[in-house]
């Protein structure tokens, strides 16, 4: 499938770890300010290929990249890229939420401040603007400078993307960011996807097909460190091509 | 099932057994020093220097070896501090992931840990005859320095590397720098630091064969980081081998206020500990 305008392209992108081939030849180009999921079982790659996309793989020695992956046309694994503004190009949320061991407030004005912003009053404005935006200020707004770690875990993972959206990113990279949460909490981090996607392009990895059919408009099934099949939602999940797509998918319905 | 139930209640006995054990020679201990202690201690002790014939059972106090201990366990510290704080942060944040610089640190801190005080009181004696130094409270804060550097780094390394990888991710993935990292880590991680500064200070002030070369000793206070000092421990024993029995009771009264001001301070960093950990996560 061929996308008009890629906000990531992928080509080529081989990972090894330690002497396992991890991710086999990837090519995939991520559409602009769409959701796109990647599907498939435990242990198939998709959290790995998430990461390479903001260079998560650099603290480990075992982990070997070649390839290529093209942010807005640049190669963010060459020499020369600069790993800090690609990885400000995109705020990540993990499966369990981690918020920074600080209070509400600090957490949010965290990013805005190793970036430069100094400035009490447009803190302030930005805390309250991203915290409204994940629909947390009316939670929160009395107790900003209380512990993050106070807040329940659906709250905090709101905080997480509260706190990665502060650094005003292009891109939001989910890696299963509902599995910690109960229904009430993933509905509404997937209604704020929904919202989200007007002005972000979204990654998200996960293995509930449910989820991916809800929120995305592209879905790829990724198997044993490869892809299998990439394409519009409806039809990779309901008139996949390949056979190996159509057996994991079977799941979603039976 | 009968069997089951036995080796239960004999393996809970053995649990029992060595808790109590534990915690009777810690009242032991404490007994013993309070109430062979409690008699010679007076203020004139607290806050009096020796007079010359004090090992002989004449006047005076140990303020001397109070001040001289406190002196060297808090340079020390902090010494120490500077410099196992960026060798820790070096190892965790900057260094990949079981690196062979890294394993090596590792392994170097672990031998050091090992080592026997008097090999580093030895050592510091070397280094300042070296400098061309004479035993004085400089000399004593290098050598505990050395001593505890690698107890703070173990310690500190431990409570690091138990930090969860998200933390790091998550701190990176807003574009921040390893630097600007390590703030975030040592927020996290800072009720583990005063833990590991503790337990070096506590090291510190008790230490006998590390100072006794090298911080000299002295009945008067030190005035200058060039001057000799005296230090607690060494008060103890100098006491109890004086062959007059009033002056080896005092050495009770010493090992008291040793044991009071270390019980202090860790009670103290306790709480402090208790207050750094209110954000973490």
């Amino acid at each position: 499938m061929t996308i008009a305008t890629p906000h990531i392209s992928v080509q080529n992108l081989n990972l090894y770890y330690g002497d396992h081939h991890t991710l086999k030849n990837i090519n995939i180009d991520i559409p602009d300010k769409k959701v796109t999921s990647f599907i498939g079982p435990s242990g198939c790659g998709k959290t790995t290929l998430l990461k390479t996309f903001n260079r998560l793989h650099d603290s480990s020695l075992e982990v070997r990249v070649e390839g290529k992956v093209l942010l807005d046309g640049e190669n963010i694994y060459d020499k020369n890229a600069e790993v800090t503004s690609i990885r400000k190009k995109m705020g990540l949320l993990s499966q369990r939420p981690f918020p920074l061991p600080m209070s509400i407030y600090d957490n949010i004005a965290y990013g805005p401040r190793i970036h430069g912003e100094k400035d009490r009053h447009k803190l302030d404005e930005i805390v309250e603007r991203y915290l409204k935006d994940v629909a947390l200020w009316p939670e929160v707004k009395d107790r900003l400078k209380s512990p993050a770690s106070r807040l329940s875990i659906g709250q905090q993972q709101r905080l997480c993307l509260a706190r990665g959206l502060a650094v005003e990113p292009e891109i939001i990279l989910g890696d299963e960011p509902t599995s910690a949460l109960d229904p009430k909490s993933t509905q509404k981090i997937e209604e704020l996807f929904l919202e989200l996607k007007e002005k972000y392009t979204i990654v998200l990895v996960t293995h509930i097909l449910r989820q991916a059919r809800r929120v995305s408009d592209y879905v790829a099934f990724v198997y044993n460190g490869e892809i299998v099949e990439f394409g519009p939602t409806e039809e990779l999940l309901l008139h996949p091509k390949e056979k190996l797509t159509q057996d994991y998918v079977k799941g979603f319905f039976s | 099932m009968k069997w089951k139930k036995i080796e239960e209640q004999f393996f809970k006995a053995l649990m029992i057994l060595s808790t109590v054990v534990i915690v009777a020679s810690f009242f032991l201990i404490v007994g013993t020093i309070v109430s062979k202690g409690l008699p010679s201690l007076s203020w004139e002790m607290l806050s009096e220097i020796p007079t010359g014939d004090f090992y002989m059972g004449g006047e005076g106090g140990i303020l001397n070896s109070i001040v001289g201990s406190l002196y060297i366990a808090a340079g020390s510290s902090l010494l120490a501090l500077l410099i196992s704080l960026p060798i820790v942060i070096y190892i965790n944040v900057y260094l990949k992931k079981s690196s062979w610089m890294g394993n090596l640190t590792r392994l170097g801190y672990d031998v050091l840990f090992g080592m026997p005080s008097i090999v580093y009181g030895a050592f510091g004696f070397t280094l300042m005859i070296y400098l061309g130094m004479k035993a004085s409270l400089l000399g004593g804060i290098i050598a505990v320095t050395l001593l505890i550097i690698p107890i703070m780094v173990r310690t500190m390394d431990e409570v690091v590397r138990s930090v969860p990888k998200e933390l790091f991710e998550a701190s990176y993935s807003l574009g921040a720098t390893r630097y600007e990292t390590a703030f975030v880590l040592l927020k996290q991680v800072a009720p583990g630091i005063f833990t590991a500064i503790l337990l070096a200070f506590g090291r510190g002030i008790g230490d006998v064969a590390s100072v006794m070369f090298t911080a000299g000793f002295s009945n008067d206070l030190p005035q200058s980081l060039q001057d000799p000092a005296s230090t607690l421990p060494l008060a103890v024993f100098n006491q109890l081998s004086s062959p007059v029995e009033e002056v080896q009771a005092r050495a009770y009264g010493a090992a008291l206020i040793l044991t009071i001001v270390v019980l202090l301070i860790s009670i103290s960093a306790r709480m402090m500990s208790k207050r750094l950990s209110k954000n973490k996560i």
